[in-house]
């Protein structure tokens, strides 16, 4: 067991999800809510030459994609570093 | 120097700079043909996802599709992305930490079980092939459009050149061979973009563009929006609005839903992740990859809108009445040629026009709105020629990175750890090797002969990853109680439920392949994510009902969830 003792790993792996979670719960946001389910609503804003609706489905959403998997990496090794389990 | 020869020598300048990374890079253990030795950097590895990823279908047919459905097309950009957020953030680094070579490895391992193993190999030979035959068949087309050989002699020589490469150098070889053909695929499409954008709107990035206003004859802002104008001219012939859909909300969310996780669970993909040298590597290089990819996806929809714009206008010209044929400019007589442009002069007027409905006096084919870019903007033939050869890179990069799963999954999987446990690593490289070269053959068959479902059979791929492979692997990272009976049980159910679906309403009943019929409304393509819900849910019931899983199992559980003693690099 890399932890000191079971509680930190049950800590890690709560810090981990809650981390996962956070991020899935924009992924999908962004993605399903701005980009399909309220499309037309936002559609209604005009953004930059864009519907809002629109630019969520067809660029928005990808920009957000790509910033999140970086957030991701970043706090995942931060995380590894304080519970000390990171790679040598 | 004229456009065929121009195109003979960019496209074998190409050719021979894959084949020499390819004797720079060959493999000489297992090790090295299944995961690179495990010591690719982040970024390149990032870069070669990329190109594996990006099949001829993107590069040549997706800003069309996107073009001639606009809105609709939505789910083929944010699904193809989407699917990597699930890589990184729930799968990647966990199955580095796991070290092995393969998906089914990983689920053999953790399933405790050769039938699970057995359940994962089949999926991924099956998904490997039905995508594997469409590429070859992209190669052919590329070579016949531009080099004017026979499709078939551009088969061969597409399988000899991937034969090359992917049975001698490995995984190795394919990934820096992929590093060089994400450059080329890349600076080929975005070169046309670049300019077509600058023309209509005055804008260098295609994205900004895409939300611009466009140009007048003098060159100034017209005062009218792009894709303003798109809809004002789809509405006017018939169409519905570029900016709005014509599926249902229902239908799209779960078509989305199928090319996120159906991405997320192709084992061509995830297997790339086993190559990069850490953990923290795993997590930065889904990073880069999604940045790679969504260069070219980001760009793909304002490509789709500027060609759409100037395609009508070419042939409907300015004041919507149609262009005298006479008069039409030269490329549209150039892929009339090919027959993927057809005029039917309906009511004899001499005019060509583009409508939906009784109007219409046009048939074009999807395809060529990325090939004939360059030609519509009157871009310069060393342009052309390389749009040819960025559509070669994409097809022979994704073809590389399926046969390398094929060969692995038939020496590794079935080979070393099943029927031969005992050989050596020499005898399962060559294994290896041969695989390779028996699927470059298949694959190669089916690109002569291409089955006439290939789009249905696309459908099937996605679908099945979606509802096999992805639950098996989330439930085994994230769930510590997950058995063997239930992630079984729940492969073949989401399997069985899935295939079933699609066989029925895309090869046994196509005249019932409409809404109605539909369950929830949900269409053959969007199926994957229904069955990805029957078999998370059947597994979950079946594990509640049968033993509990072995104690070694669970600590192997625990010990994939934080990176600290991940095999490093090796035999570098």
């Amino acid at each position: 067991m890399a932890f000191e003792n079971e509680d930190k790993a049950k800590g890690y792996w709560r810090e981990n999800l809650r981390l996962v979670l956070g991020l899935l719960a924009i992924w999908f946001f962004v993605s399903y809510i701005c980009g399909i389910v309220l499309v037309d609503v936002l559609n209604q804003v005009e953004f930059a030459g864009f519907k809002l609706g629109f630019w969520f489905a067809q660029q928005g959403a990808m920009y957000v994609f790509v910033a999140l998997i970086f957030v991701y990496a970043v706090k995942a090794n931060a995380l590894d570093k304080k519970y000390n389990v990171h790679e040598d | 120097m004229d456009l065929q020869t121009l195109t003979y020598i960019i496209v074998g300048a190409t050719f021979a700079l894959y084949i020499g990374i390819a004797i720079w890079s060959k493999a000489g253990s297992t090790k090295e043909f299944y995961v690179a030795g495990g010591g690719v950097p982040p970024v390149m590895n990032g870069m070669a996802t990329a190109a594996d990823w990006m099949s001829a279908a993107s590069f040549i047919s997706l800003a069309g599709i996107v073009s001639f459905v606009g809105f609709d097309g939505s789910v083929y950009l944010m699904g193809w992305t989407g699917g990597y957020v699930l890589l990184a953030t729930c799968m990647v680094p966990y199955l580095r930490k796991f070290g092995k070579y393969t998906v089914p490895d990983f689920i053999g391992e953790r399933y405790y079980s050769q039938a699970a193993r057995t359940v994962a190999v089949i999926c991924a030979i099956f998904i490997c092939f039905t995508y594997i035959a469409g590429q070859m068949r992209g190669v052919g087309v590329v070579f016949s459009r531009f080099l004017e050989v026979e499709v078939d002699t551009g088969v061969y020589i597409g399988m000899a050149v991937v034969f090359f490469y992917a049975v001698l150098g490995g995984m190795k070889g394919i990934t820096y061979t992929q590093v060089a053909q994400y450059c080329v695929m890349i600076f080929a499409f975005m070169v046309p973009a670049i300019f077509i954008s600058v023309m209509m709107t005055g804008h260098i990035f295609p994205q900004l563009g895409f939300g611009s206003q466009v140009l007048d004859a003098a060159g100034n802002p017209s005062g009218t929006y792009l894709l303003e104008k798109l809809d004002g001219l789809s509405t006017q012939l018939g169409f519905n609005q570029y900016t709005e859909g014509s599926k249902s909300m229902i239908d799209v969310f779960a078509i989305t839903a199928a090319l996120m996780v159906g991405t997320a669970g192709l084992p061509h993909v995830i297997v790339r992740f086993f190559t990069v040298p850490k953990v923290k590597d795993a997590r930065s290089s889904a990073g880069w990859t999604l940045v790679f990819i969504a260069i070219m996806y980001t760009t793909i929809p304002a490509v789709a809108a500027f060609s759409r714009v100037n395609m009508i206008e070419t042939i409907n010209g300015p004041e919507s009445t149609g262009v005298a044929y006479e008069t039409a400019p030269q490329w549209i007589k150039n892929w009339e040629k090919t027959g993927l442009i057809t005029w039917d002069d309906k009511n004899g007027d001499g005019k060509m026009f583009y409508a939906n409905g009784e109007q219409n006096e046009m048939k074009i084919d999807r395809d060529i709105m990325v090939l004939a870019t360059p030609e519509i903007a009157d871009l310069p033939a060393w342009v052309i020629a390389l749009v040819a050869a960025g559509g070669m890179a994409a097809a022979l990069s994704t073809s590389a990175g399926l046969l390398l799963v094929i060969s692995t999954s038939v020496s590794h999987d079935l080979l070393k750890k099943n029927l031969m446990p005992n050989i050596s690593d020499k005898k399962e490289l060559m294994y290896a090797r041969i695989a390779a070269a028996v699927g470059v053959i298949v694959a190669g068959y089916f690109g002569i002969n291409p089955p006439g479902f290939v789009a249905a059979v696309v459908a099937l791929a996605f679908g099945l990853a979606a509802s096999s492979l992805f639950p098996a692997i989330i439930m085994g990272i994230f769930s510590r109680t997950m058995n063997k009976e239930g992630a079984i049980a729940g492969m073949v159910t989401g399997l069985a439920f899935t295939s079933g679906y699609i066989v029925y309403f895309k090869f046994m009943n196509p005249e019932l392949n409409n809404a109605a019929n539909w369950l929830f409304g949900i269409s053959p393509e969007g199926i994957g994510f229904i069955g990805m819900i029957v078999n998370f849910a059947v597994a979950l019931v079946v594990s509640r009902m049968t033993t509990k899983i072995p104690d070694d199992v669970i600590e192997m559980v625990e010990g994939i969830r934080f990176p600290k003693g991940a095999g490093g690099a090796q035999d570098h």
